[in-house]
């Protein structure tokens, strides 16, 4: 773990360190915490690193890289037995109280945790020399001026000030110098992270040079952890939440996005902005997105709406503020049968609440949001590679059921990153729907709304040649003109939701539930979106201990594959709900459509994603009989 | 085959109020329709809500009434997917300089080539007479429990600072001039502006027929009322920038006549300048064929259903091994 001020480029340095692992072929799972704030509060990025597929992240902390002394307070209980702490040998004097930074009830906490241990601690080095003898934890002081002074003699830097914004880059060289890992990979990260700017690149690696052959003089192999690349042939990405999403985006044909800058979500619409133009299987000519940035989220709706109503596959892209500005936007969508896309990146809420923290509470929200009633399909998705081909098919079934459908997706999700297996480009499929083209309807009335057995009207794109149709947010006809008579109204909206009972009918349950482990086992996991991964670690050594358990991966709340639940969790002994929200409400979402209740909730709500560590230990007790019914999670910093 | 002005009117019941100004905006754009010869499936009108927003369902082209205060955002979302589309968005006072005010601002910067028509008829007719965001302060329609207590808003002074590249304001009365307004409005390349002034009869007993007429105001010579309206070109006035070394001088004049209200009211063109450059064309310097391969017109697939979008040199970007 690296952390620091924000500012400081604890995010560069870091993910130079995760690219050079990637490189040298190891797995990498990254995670981001930081403030709403630009600079100098509190920030940190994790990154998990084993030869196998990572899904999660853990509690503990092997190697810490702290930037200022306000890291090493937040971190230090997290660092493992053996571990170490990279600190700058400068920050030592620095006494606690003194760090303007961290919040008083912060502090109050601190002292309690200290009073616990029994250490007393003024300063950072009395912090360390606790953690030293109480867990054997290695600390490394860097007097990081004079690897820096080193540095500036050989690039020919009078100015030492100059320099100091390249702290990232010494912390990077000391840390791989502890672990013994390669040259080449850091080599090549840097240059990757630093782009085509030759002289800034050059510096950097100087830089890395100096500081890791100055730990590695001054440490040798005294760290316990080492890092070894592992040469492999296998295609793999390394890639985060929110650019995920945007790869599938594009893929599945999306050529409109409209969006409000809002954290999480506005680095999707980044992406796409970057990229606009695509490049197209046979066809010259080079397609692109037009991506709009509007003045508030209700235009980012709205004009996805209108695009949509000309054929164009169109979303929209928000977390929870800017949903609540797009409600009555999607009950038009829902009232008018437009395939609308809101990729929703949940936080911590309501109002701004946790703007750059994470939360899994608006699952209740996507399913009801709107006054009065209309078909949606909600979907979840579980982790980045699953954000991809929802991307994809948020739009498929948004066509095909011409319904506005909402990707739930968290900051979990968005910010972290992650290794995987090149993705598979054939799996993709395109499907559009009843779209109709001039030649469907020469010389008949076009009935925008027809009643037909499933409820579904063929559309046609606005401009389509001998076509011409209404649409209201008013209650209308099979025209599209306003209609107010009961009759009309009652057809109406069950021809609507006659749809949502056919998506029900056609979507398989493979796409909207995902099952881990052995359909014997006596005891099951429910859960959804970003604990997935962290579910999916715990089942794994719970499992490794003879108890028996399965998980059932929601990825479809809307409409809920209840049946399947139903018949999973009816034969059940102990159900138990992983999730990220106080309400437990995939919890409420399956009672009330099968009648089924959880026997026990595991529950997180502190603005921190669920760590595998946590989940283990909630199954654990749960399995052990200690558990009380309800458990609250409350780890991460 | 020549499309008349009757063609242009859909079958729907336009149920407003007798001796609504609506009737006389609805037969001016029939009649612009017509004379412009806009094939019906290519032309989009979006309203919003109140009892302007009846005029898409009453036009026999494509007609979407969307939410209150957002014709605007859906217009604009419509005419950059397809820009071969003809887009005009309409709506009340209430609608697109209150609860819309924002995108009507912000649509200003954008200077996208879509028309705007505003009804300004001073209050909330569909709700029972609520003063509008144009009623001046200190006046008591019929329906307010009390003077309205807030002051009008200057549309066209906003629409001249927001960047609108057609200013005009017409009458719902006279329909004629009302017509060429919009056909202007239409033709105009960029974000066009029209308001019309627009008696109603059930709930502004002030801003009536006759007040607009005049008709509190005899010409003690001639015995005849004196209108408040007027109109621009009749005095020689040109809101042309011609070119655009003009605009300051343009902007100013336009700013001038947008404050005159009461005894004098100025209907006509009050600002164009055509050297904006409007949002397509700053998608064309970004996406240069954004015109001949637009959103809407992109095949996304194949006939077996699999993407044709390349995303492969964005993944190798992403790709650390192998």
């Amino acid at each position: 773990m690296a952390g620091g001020p924000q500012g400081s480029g604890v995010d560069s340095g870091t993910n130079i360190f995760a690219r050079a692992c990637c490189y040298g072929g190891l797995h990498v799972y990254g995670k981001r915490e930081y403030h709403s704030n630009i600079k100098g509060l509190h920030s940190y990025f994790q990154v998990r690193v084993s030869p196998k597929e990572i899904q999660a992240d853990v509690d503990r902390v092997d190697l810490l890289a702290a930037f200022d002394a306000e890291t090493v307070v937040r971190h230090i209980w997290e660092v493992s037995p053996g571990g170490g702490i990279i600190v700058d040998a400068e920050t030592l004097e620095t006494k606690i109280d003194e760090i303007k930074t961290l919040t008083s009830n912060f502090k109050a906490d601190f002292q309690k945790t200290l009073e616990n241990r029994g250490v007393k601690a003024e300063t950072l080095d009395d912090l360390l020399k606790a953690a030293k003898k109480e867990n054997n934890i290695k600390v490394y002081a860097i007097p990081y001026t004079d690897v820096l002074r080193e540095v500036a003699e050989e690039i020919h830097e009078e100015k030492l000030s100059r320099l100091t914004r390249m702290i990232n880059v010494l912390t990077l060289g000391v840390s791989l110098a502890l672990v013994n890992y390669d040259r080449e990979p850091v080599e090549r990260a840097i240059k990757t992270i630093f782009g085509e700017k030759n002289k800034i690149v050059q510096m950097n690696i100087v830089a890395f040079d100096k500081s890791y052959q100055y730990a590695r003089r001054t440490f040798g192999d005294d760290f316990g952890y080492k890092l070894k690349t592992i040469p492999t042939e296998e295609k793999r990405i390394f890639l985060q939440g929110t650019q995920a999403v945007a790869l599938g985006k594009l893929v599945g044909g999306c050529r409109f996005q409209s969006y409000y800058p809002i954290t999480p979500a506005a680095d999707e619409s980044e992406y796409l902005e970057e990229n606009e133009i695509l490049e197209i299987i046979g066809d010259k000519n080079p397609g692109s997105i037009l991506v709009m940035q509007t003045e508030d989220e209700i235009a980012a709706i709205n004009m996805a709406i209108g695009a949509a109503l000309t054929g164009v596959r169109a979303a929209t892209s928000t977390s929870g503020p800017g949903f609540s500005l797009m409600v009555e936007g999607l009950g038009w969508a829902g009232n008018n049968e437009v395939p609308v896309v809101v990729n929703y990146y949940q936080r911590g809420a309501p109002s701004t609440g946790l703007p750059t923290r994470h939360g899994q509470a608006d699952l209740r929200f996507a399913m009801h949001a709107s006054h009065g009633e209309f078909p949606r399909i909600v979907l979840c998705s579980g982790d980045i590679q699953e954000c991809f081909y929802d991307a994809v098919r948020a739009f498929n079934y948004a066509e095909r059921y011409q319904m506005p459908v909402i990707h739930l997706i968290d900051k979990a999700l968005a910010n972290s990153s992650k290794s995987y297996k090149m993705f598979d480009l054939n799996q993709i499929r395109i499907e559009r729907g009843q779209l109709l083209s001039d030649k469907d309807v020469e010389g008949e009335e076009y009935l925008r709304f027809r009643f037909t057995e499933s409820g579904l009207s063929p559309r046609a794109p606005l401009g389509t040649p001998n076509i011409v149709f209404w649409n209201s947010g008013d209650e209308h006809d099979q025209l599209g003109h306003i209609n107010e008579e009961s009759t009309n109204r009652t057809l109406m909206l069950e021809k609507r939701m006659k749809k949502l009972d056919l998506a029900d009918r056609e979507i398989p349950v493979e796409e909207r539930v995902n099952f881990f482990g052995d359909e014997e086992a006596p005891h099951t996991i429910v859960s959804w979106g970003s604990p997935k991964g962290a579910v999916i670690e715990a089942l794994e050594r719970i499992l490794g201990e003879g108890y028996e358990m399965n998980f059932i991966q929601v990825r479809m709340p809307l409409p809920l594959p209840k049946d399947y639940l139903a018949e999973k969790l009816g034969k059940a002994e102990k159900k138990i709900v992983v999730e990220g929200n106080y309400m437990a409400q995939l919890a409420g979402v399956i009672r009330e459509q099968t009648g089924i209740d959880m026997d026990y909730f595991v529950l997180k709500w502190n603005g921190r994603p669920i760590s595998s560590d946590e989940v283990y230990d909630a199954l654990k007790l749960i399995m052990e009989e200690k558990a009380p019914r309800r458990q609250v999670l409350n780890r991460g910093s | 085959m020549v499309l008349k002005a009757a063609d242009y009117k859909s079958t729907y019941f336009a149920d407003w109020c007798p001796g609504c100004g609506n009737f006389g905006i609805l037969s001016a754009m029939q009649m612009a329709l017509a004379e412009l010869q806009l094939p019906r499936h290519k032309t989009a009108i979006f309203t919003g809500i109140g009892c302007s927003g009846k005029m898409a369902q009453c036009l026999n082209i494509n007609g979407i009434h969307v939410l209150h205060g957002r014709a605007l955002p859906y217009a604009i979302g419509a005419k950059l997917a397809n820009p071969e589309l003809e887009v005009i968005a309409e709506g009340g006072d209430g609608d697109g300089l209150g609860i819309g005010v924002g995108h009507f601002v912000s649509a200003g910067r954008r200077n996208i080539d879509i028309t705007y028509i505003i009804h300004d008829n001073g209050v909330y007719g569909l709700t029972k007479g609520q003063a509008s965001p144009t009623l001046e302060l200190g006046l008591q329609t019929k329906s307010l429990p009390k003077p309205n207590i807030n002051a009008a808003i200057n549309a066209i002074a906003i629409a001249l600072a927001a960047g609108y590249t057609f200013i005009a304001r017409g009458y719902a009365y006279d329909v004629r001039h009302l017509k060429e307004m919009i056909k202007r409005g239409i033709q105009h390349r960029g974000l066009a502006l029209i308001i019309v002034q627009q008696p109603c009869p059930t709930y502004n007993n002030i801003n009536t027929k006759e007040w607009y007429g005049g008709e509190d105001r005899i010409d003690p010579k001639t015995g005849k009322p004196t209108p408040r309206l007027y109109k621009l070109e009749e005095t020689g006035y040109d809101g042309v920038v011609h070119s655009p070394d003009e605009t300051f001088e343009k902007q100013m004049a336009a700013l001038t006549k947008a404050r005159e209200w009461g005894d004098k009211i100025p209907i006509g063109v009050f600002y164009q300048n055509e050297f904006e450059p409007t949002y397509q064309d700053r998608i064309v310097k970004r996406i240069p064929n954004y015109l001949q391969n637009p959103p809407a017109k992109q095949p996304i697939s194949d006939l077996q259903g699999r993407a044709t979008t390349n995303i492969t040199a964005l993944l190798e970007k992403l790709k650390v091994t192998g």
